[in-house]
């Protein structure tokens, strides 16, 4: 996985309208990347929807959250829709999971990224990066905060 | 502005003599839920039995429940009147009937004072109450619901 103190690489995703996002278009400005594995399974819909509760937290500190997964903007549109959340999803989908391999958060063999937080910094160096332990268990917001209050 | 370290890691308080205990034999479990939450609905009669002594903490999760922001105001303003357990108890067993008319039912049926129910559960103190639990369980980690800890004490 991706360590802090190394370049976040650049990418260019369509989110869930299929527009392009690139993550130097935010350059100046924190980001936060949350990797989950899939939409529409009930343990990321639990990890989403708990973010969106302290989103004006998060944005408070200066921050974009933008989720990420190897499902297309199609499917994105939809799970934004189920869980009432604004969250940007960027599709990590063709070619299959680039941007996580490029972070290191890629599970090969299961053909989906694990549970993986980063928090970029305004030059676009990573600051801080949380890889959960298995796709099962949900990083709590909390960690989050631990980051931006370090 | 939220301070920044308002949100970060701490551990899941005891429960004190702020929070809504239903008392029981026992360690207590102290339980984050959500009054809109399926899972939680059918956790809930299993919870709630007795022996152990069981504190309720609100973990509305607005975003996949819209409904459940007015619930939790609901089962805090009821417990202004001493009866939280009642009204939560009775949101769970029919989650079906969770408009506006079929709480002020619940309040007729419980006899509690409606009006005083709709200016409480409509406040600020409650709504507070609600998301000071609520910034607890995610300082606690908490990323779903039911979650239930167990950590020995009383409860009280």
């Amino acid at each position: 996985m991706i360590a802090a103190g190394e370049p976040a690489p650049d990418f260019t995703l369509p989110d869930q309208d299929g527009e392009n996002v690139s993550l130097s278009g935010f350059r100046g400005r924190r980001v936060l990347l949350v990797f989950y594995p899939m939409d529409f399974s009930p343990v990321c819909s639990d990890q989403l929807s708990i973010y969106q509760e302290v989103k004006p937290q998060i944005a408070e500190q200066g921050v974009e959250m933008l989720g990420i997964s190897i499902d297309h903007p199609y499917a994105h549109k939809a799970f934004q829709e189920k869980l009432g959340i604004d969250t940007p999803l960027l599709a990590d989908f063709e070619p299959k999971g680039a941007v996580a391999r490029a972070y290191g958060s890629y599970l090969d063999g299961l053909g989906f990224a694990n549970r993986t937080l980063v928090l970029i910094d305004e030059q676009g160096t990573v600051a801080w990066a949380y890889e959960s332990p298995s796709p099962g268990e949900l990083p709590g917001a909390n960690l989050i905060f631990d980051a931006l209050a370090a | 502005m939220t301070p920044p370290g308002s949100l970060t890691s701490s551990p899941v308080p005891p429960g004190g003599p702020e929070d809504h205990l239903r008392p029981g034999e026992g360690g207590a479990l102290i339980v984050y839920a959500d009054l809109g939450c399926p899972h939680c609905s059918a956790a809930w009669s299993e919870l709630a039995a007795p022996p152990r002594p069981l504190v309720f903490r609100h973990f509305p999760v607005a975003s996949k429940h819209p409904r459940s922001p007015a619930l939790h105001a609901a089962a805090e303003a009821a417990g202004l009147q001493g009866a939280f357990f009642e009204m939560v108890d009775s949101l769970y067993a029919d989650r079906g009937h969770v408009d506006d008319p079929h709480l002020w039912e619940r309040v007729e049926r419980l006899g509690l004072d409606l009006e005083r129910f709709e200016r409480d559960r409509h406040s600020g103190e409650v709504a507070a109450r609600v998301r000071r639990d609520f910034e607890s369980g995610i300082r606690a980690g908490v990323a779903g619901t039911p979650a239930i800890f167990d950590l020995g004490g009383s409860g009280e």
